[in-house]
């Protein structure tokens, strides 16, 4: 690319331009097409099985809604999952964010050997893929007779080292190294540091951190349709078995899927502007 | 909790043999405490804190990250079966032979590779239309991006129930409409290109939004002036988006590119639940069991923990040549330029 470097006498501005209504018209289309699965997983739930194997497919609600959520709710078991999920992403969320907080903080702020080669090792194991590792870990759950019980879903995911990585890079902006000189002037301990200064000084990024891994947690597959069964399921365990024949009928499967969506979507319907803003900025500097 | 038990805890965590890398500015500011066994504490903390702030997540990722990955590798060289967890036999090589001999499994890398390129380069492609729209000065352009990316709120799970409801035969909403406009209904479960669209198009559904997300933050990072000159220069705004944006946003674009790739390469709950019963097989006749499927299958359907252990390693080597064939074109477009 050629830089073309002028003389600017005037206020670069160039870039703030205003959208025509095309760029309207074709948001709008990307927009229905991103959520109409949603709703129309909503219309299938309100509908019974027999008429959504009819031809064409009901466009419009019908009454069977909260029979369908009922059933999905008892037969699938998706409340005890629905709790079980909870605990779940609530466990990961807490371990993720506290960890992350403290071993970011210690990657951005302050001097010890090793760090940057631990920093990237931290870095490169967000490329190994989880398959690499459920095959010692089921022989391990099943060795300690933890087959079926949270913490084996709990634990594997406890730490991450995206967070670890997401909190660094905010702290090195967002934290001045003169607090923590000043507050080691003070003679505080490190721990004082860390509740006085740096859980003040992260607080912004501690909750949009804690939403991406809750969505993740809550989303998660692979390893717990491995380590649960439909005995004691998490969401996605007991929405796969809803998949696999468990329970025939397309309308009870369609209510699953939307019970299961739904406390996420609630979640960006309150929070979207955060887990926006938290993409985005793991993006730009990730 | 006093401050002299919170720094003596650190001490005791201290390992040995780090006592020369305390900082040298340590020493003077210490000399203002008062007492010098304070002062000492003071040291340990200063010098032992880093370690155990990062400690927990070396714990936590030894024991459930790199001690089951090298134990995979192992693991890969034995006879294990789901059915015998305490019995293991030495098998070399055996398990790799057996795979790089088995149709099924160069079926499912090939259909990893298809359904992943047919994910990733058209979700990618459009995620770079969307973030170019976004970038403009939108009325409520908070509500547009919270409504591009509610599916990555919508499970795997979820998502692919309802895909598969929306590409069925019978009543399926898909079918419905390419049949109102004409053409014959597909049969997207059992034919082989016809399932792997509608996989991947779970895929394109729940990351389109995302990648776009991320572009935009790169767009926005991208200096006005050069918009201006260009400007200036006459040229229009798609040769702006060309000339100007796509090389800027080249770092980010290959970013996504590696990251899209990684999760391709995994691809298992879509493909799972699209296939319904026989969800492990990818379909009657394997025609969309990707890898991720194939190890699962392997492993807790077939119960040969073994050899899904080398399906595992075969993925992990198949992921280094793509991340080495990335760097290359990566350093080739950094001598274009």
């Amino acid at each position: 690319m050629k830089s073309k470097a002028r003389p600017l006498g005037r206020k670069a501005a160039g870039r703030t331009m205003h959208a025509g209504p095309f760029t309207y018209a074709v948001l709008a289309l990307f927009t229905a097409v991103s959520l109409a699965p949603l709703i129309w997983t909503a219309i299938a739930a309100s509908r019974t099985s027999g008429r959504l194997a009819q031809t064409p497919p009901p466009v419009w609600f019908g009454g069977n809604l909260f029979k369908n959520l009922e059933r999905a709710w008892t037969e699938a078991s998706l409340g005890d999952a629905m709790l079980n999920t909870t605990i779940v992403a609530g466990s990961i969320t807490i371990g993720t964010v506290l960890f992350s907080t403290v071993a970011g903080f210690a990657f951005a702020k302050l001097k010890f050997r090793f760090s940057g080669a631990l920093l990237l090792l931290t870095i490169g194991t967000m490329m190994v893929p989880p398959q690499l590792s459920v095959v010692p870990l089921y022989l391990w759950v099943a060795d300690l007779q933890w087959t079926n019980q949270l913490q084996a879903v709990i634990l594997p995911t406890f730490v991450s080292a995206f967070g670890v990585f997401f909190m660094r890079q905010y702290l090195l902006q967002a934290l001045p190294g003169e607090l923590i000189e000043a507050a080691r002037m003070d003679g505080a301990s490190s721990l004082r540091i860390i509740w006085h200064v740096v859980f003040p000084a992260a607080r912004p990024a501690m909750a949009v951190l804690g939403l991406l891994t809750f969505v993740m947690a809550w989303n998660d597959f692979l390893w717990p349709i491995i380590a649960l069964n439909q005995s004691n399921p998490t969401v996605q365990v007991a929405l796969n078995s809803l998949g696999t024949g468990y329970i025939p009928d397309r309308a009870v499967i369609m209510a699953g899927a939307l019970l299961g969506t739904l406390p996420l979507l609630l979640a960006f319907i309150l929070f979207g502007k955060q887990i926006v803003s938290g993409i985005m900025q793991g993006a730009v500097k990730g | 909790m006093t401050h002299v038990s919170e720094t003596a805890e650190y001490a005791e965590t201290a390992s040995p043999g780090e006592g020369d890398a305390a900082p040298a500015a340590t020493g003077s500011k210490a000399s203002r405490t008062p007492s010098p066994w304070r002062s000492r504490l003071y040291r340990w903390d200063i010098k032992a804190s880093p370690y155990v702030f990062v400690a927990p997540f070396f714990l936590f990722f030894g024991a459930f990250g790199l001690f089951p990955l090298l134990y995979t590798g192992w693991a890969s060289l034995h006879r294990l079966e789901l059915t015998n967890l305490d019995d293991s036999t030495w098998l070399g090589l055996d398990n790799y032979t057996n795979l790089l001999r088995s149709e099924y499994f160069w079926n499912a890398l090939g259909n990893t590779f298809t359904i992943g390129v047919i994910s990733t380069v058209p979700q990618l492609a459009i995620a770079l239309g969307i973030a170019h729209l976004l970038n403009y000065k939108l009325r409520g352009s908070t509500l547009w991006r919270v409504a591009m990316l509610a599916p990555y709120a919508t499970s795997v799970a979820s998502a692919s129930l309802v895909f598969t409801l929306l590409f069925a035969w019978d009543g399926g909403m898909v079918n419905w409409l390419i049949g109102s406009v004409g053409f014959d209904p597909v049969n997207w479960r059992e034919s082989s290109w016809g399932s792997q669209f509608a996989v991947s198009s779970i895929v394109i559904w729940r990351w389109t939004g995302y990648n776009a997300l991320i572009y935009l933050a790169a767009m926005q990072a991208v200096p006005h002036d050069l918009y201006e000159s260009a400007a200036l220069d006459g040229a229009s705004r798609w040769q702006q988006f060309r000339h100007v944006t796509i090389p800027m946003l080249r770092p980010t674009i290959l970013f996504t590119v590696v990251v899209s790739t990684i999760g391709a390469t995994q691809l298992f709950g879509e493909p799972l639940l699209f296939g319904g019963t026989a969800g492990s097989k990818g379909g009657a006749d394997h025609q969309f069991q990707t890898l991720g499927l194939y190890l699962y299958d392997q492993g807790w359907i077939n119960g040969h923990l073994g050899r899904a252990s080398a399906v595992a390693w075969l993925m992990l080597v198949i992921l280094l040549l793509i991340a080495a064939v990335n760097m290359l074109i990566a350093r080739r477009l950094r001598k274009d330029r």
